[in-house]
């Protein structure tokens, strides 16, 4: 139920917090495309006596990664395989793929754009003669259930007018799940494992931002989807642009963060995602590329990716550089050379482009052009159509300069850090893909913590679901929560901490700061205590300058990385003295420490795998090749919360598809 | 480029137990002030420019002034959200004023089919409740059927 609205941001947090105990029988954390297809699915297959709440940190109506909207559908099968599609996905992640969960999700996506489609969000359509139709208009040719024809960019990827796509898709899933069910503003910080079953989730803690208010809540079986990592480096620009992350700048790594706390097994967080995207409004270049067929020049003119050096260079990372479609990092990596030879900056020819297309367009469709590529920011990227008018840039009259962004974590776009989750329980997926449960049982998309699961960004091994395919996990995952709900209908969770000890802990920066806020005159200043915005300075240098930031092109080394793993660990430490004046403050001081575990589990994973898989999104100086030798493998890593340490170990990979 | 409030035209959402821009913003960043009852940006560095504030803001209060690190002065863009279409309006620093109208939805506000009596059957099965109610088949991987 969504709580009223008070006036609390100005409200200073409380020594002693009030505690509100639950306990439900499934509990969904996180509030985007995942959590929202878990909210829609869950009570199809729920009994009448189980229970179900839904935890978000923002109210679901504008949460997560489509707040603004999205001017496309980056996933939809439809005239494809979902075999083709996970040929896709492997070949743009550089062949270290999870097989089984990109084919099974290709199996399930096209339900959930078809329901997308019902509920009324616009997808444009190819009339009898090809021409485009967006809006209502699209309507005309009927659905794509149908069997209308809709408007690709690329293979995979269809055109929507989607700047409500977030508010319809949240409408559905709170109609679904019922307001009751539904605590908005509550952020979620801890998960605790049963006190008597090993490896069992039992409960989660976090608080409310906008009431002194402290959670528990006990469950069954839960979700964490909250998203990827965003702002865990120095982003390009560090003054009131830091917020013009190219991801959400409120997704702070809480899903990795509150899964590793518990022993849940993670896959691939070495992966990461440096999205080349317009310079400084990080506006999307997909449509440009894909749909507009516009070139990108180097410095001096040249369609550089087009040259036979480009070529050579693809050739060296066959058969992925020379597949039909060049992968993301590669793509970075051949626009890293030539910024670093000197021949920046790197041009969107837009002008080209359009005059082009315009050719054989009369002035209607001429104008509808204009608004389609004004349109592919305005749904998605409002900054950047701003920072358009901001610099007189009419696309048709001025090129826009483009460049790869600061490093993001994430599994659902063109990134595959996450979980090592299970596959679907069917004889073509392989026992080592399978993770069995307390009971014997297989759960799809269950980690490897007894009752766990994860969605869209959480899940590793299996990129390119994009909103539409984070939804239809979230589903699949919904389904599987209630199968382990009622196969345990018998447990009892209890947890070893107290009552006390939860709001100790929650509210740990809060305390610490009244205890201490009176010694100083300023109260940002204060040896006993930092401040959640010092500590984001002190994370987002170490990760710039030693792990594979901006400021080295990506680059890292053995040593390098052993300097930023002791900075990390000191950060871990003195995170005990972070303090919190408010519930604001005492958000970002939890985020903080979300964002600090996660880039070290990436950096960890980065030390661990000794090659460079991915040229382009980063560089291990001491092994700068592709190894497959030794390293065509997934690297996993597990931290052990009983003893506080780290293992971190090869997994082999095996092909399904061939 | 964060989010502004002018201060004439924001009436704190008239003390309602909903202030809208609060109540939307997706990273907790707009605030009511309760002595002077106008709302205000907590904190500008992490505004996303989502423009959901905006959007939603009943008095039309709210606007946004491009980042100072790279964004010059001068221009705006201002979204007006209907029932079916977002009407946008963006003023370039030059003078030039583009309007845009684009559509948001093709069903009316709060249609959305939720399913609400769809039980499912086989809980064992892969299957989505609606895949299962339209006898949808699960694929194999076609080198191994």
């Amino acid at each position: 139920m969504a709580i009223p609205n008070k006036p609390l941001g100005e409200i200073k947090a409380v020594k002693d917090p009030e505690l509100v105990e639950k306990e439900v029988d499934i509990l969904i954390v996180g509030g985007g495309m995942a959590a929202c297809g878990a909210a829609f699915e869950i009570k199809k297959w729920m009994g009448d006596n189980q229970s179900v709440l839904l935890v978000d940190k923002a109210s679901l109506e504008r949460s997560g990664a489509v707040a603004q909207g999205l001017s496309a559908i980056n996933t939809y099968v439809g005239e494809n395989s979902p075999d083709d599609y996970t040929r896709m996905v492997r070949n743009d992640l550089m062949g270290i793929v999870r097989e089984d969960l990109i084919f099974d999700l290709g199996c399930h996506v096209d339900d959930s754009v078809n329901l997308f489609e019902e509920w009324g969000l616009p997808i444009w359509k190819k009339d009898e003669a090809g021409k485009t139709l967006d809006g209502i208009k699209g309507k005309r040719m009927g659905t794509l259930k149908a069997g209308a024809k809709p408007v690709r960019t690329g293979k995979w990827q269809i055109m929507i007018n989607g700047e409500s796509y977030k508010r319809i898709v949240a409408e559905a899933a709170k109609k679904a799940i019922g307001d009751t069910n539904i605590l908005e503003r509550v952020f979620i910080v801890e998960l605790a494992l049963d006190k008597n079953r090993p490896n069992q989730i039992a409960a989660a803690f976090g608080f409310s931002v906008r009431e002194n208010k402290v959670y528990s809540i006990k469950c069954k079986t839960a979700v964490i989807a909250c998203g990827g990592a965003v702002n865990i480096y120095q982003p390009r620009s560090v003054g009131e642009g830091k917020g013009r992350a190219w991801y959400p700048v409120w997704n702070s790594g809480s899903t990795y963060y509150l899964g590793m706390r518990v022993g849940a097994e993670l896959s691939m967080m070495e992966n990461r995602f440096t999205p080349g995207r317009f310079k400084d409004g990080y506006g999307p270049v997909g449509a440009w590329y894909l749909l507009f067929k516009a070139k990108s020049l180097n410095g001096l003119g040249e369609n550089y990716a087009a040259s036979d050096s480009a070529k050579a260079e693809l050739q060296k990372f066959a058969p992925y550089g020379t597949a039909a479609v060049t992968p993301t990092c590669l793509r970075n990596h051949l626009m890293l050379f030539e910024m670093k030879e000197g021949r920046g900056p790197i041009i969107m020819d837009t002008v080209t482009a359009l005059a082009e297309l315009g050719k054989t367009m009369d002035k209607k469709e001429l104008k509808h052009l204009e608004a389609e590529a004004w349109e592919d920011f305005l749904d998605m990227t409002c900054g950047q159509a701003n920072l358009w008018c901001a610099t007189n840039t009419e696309p048709e009259k001025k090129n826009s300069e483009i460049m790869p962004t600061e490093p993001y974590l994430l599994g659902s776009h063109s990134g595959c850090c996450g979980f090592w989750v299970s596959g679907p329980d069917f004889d073509w997926v392989p026992d080592a893909y399978k993770i069995k449960a307390g009971n014997g049982k297989v759960y799809n998309r269950m980690t490897t913590v007894n009752g766990l699961f994860t969605a869209g960004d959480g899940v590793g091994c299996s990129g390119h679901k994009f909103s539409s395919g984070s939804h239809a996990e979230g589903r699949m995952v919904a389904k599987q929560l209630v199968r382990y709900a009622k196969d345990h209908a018998d447990f009892k969770p209890e947890i070893a901490l107290s009552g006390a000890q939860i709001v100790d802990l929650v509210y740990k920066p809060v305390r610490v700061f009244l205890e201490h806020c009176n010694y100083t005159t300023a109260v940002d200043i204060n040896p006993n205590y930092m401040k959640p915005n010092g500590m984001m300075y002190r994370l987002m240098k170490a990760t710039h300058e030693y792990g594979a930031g901006t400021s080295t092109y990506y680059q890292t080394s053995s040593k390098m990385l052993e300097v930023v793993m002791d900075l990390l660990a000191m950060m871990r430490e003195d995170c005990e003295k972070l303090a919190a004046g408010d519930l604001h403050e005492l958000m970002r001081a939890w985020e903080i420490m979300h964002r600090i575990w996660t880039v070290e589990s990436h950096l960890r994973h980065i030390q661990f795998r000794k090659e460079t898989r991915y040229p382009g999104f980063y560089y291990q100086a001491d092994y700068p090749q592709q190894d497959d030798a030794n390293w065509f493998c997934f690297v996993n890593s597990k931290y052990d919360p009983a003893a506080g340490k780290w293992d971190t170990f090869k997994k082999d990979y095996i092909k399904i598809i061939p | 480029m964060p989010s502004y409030v002018i201060s004439e035209k924001c009436d704190g959402c008239k003390g309602g137990d909903k202030t809208a821009c609060m109540y939307i913003c997706p990273n907790d960043l707009m605030v009511l002030d309760p002595a002077v009852m106008k709302a205000y940006n907590q904190e500008p560095d992490q505004c996303w420019e989502c423009f959901s504030c905006v959007k939603i803001c009943p008095t039309q209060a709210i606007e946004v002034r491009g980042y100072a690190d790279f964004v010059p002065l001068g221009s705006s863009i201002m979204p007006m959200l209907g029932t079916e279409d977002v009407m946008w309006t963006c003023k370039f620093r030059n003078g030039v004023v583009k309007r845009f109208k684009f559509p948001i939805r093709t069903t009316p506000e709060g249609a959305a089919n939720a399913y609400e009596s769809l039980k499912g059957k086989d809980l064992e099965s892969q299957l989505l409740a609606t895949e299962e109610a339209e006898g949808y088949q699960i694929k194999r991987p076609q080198a191994l059927a």
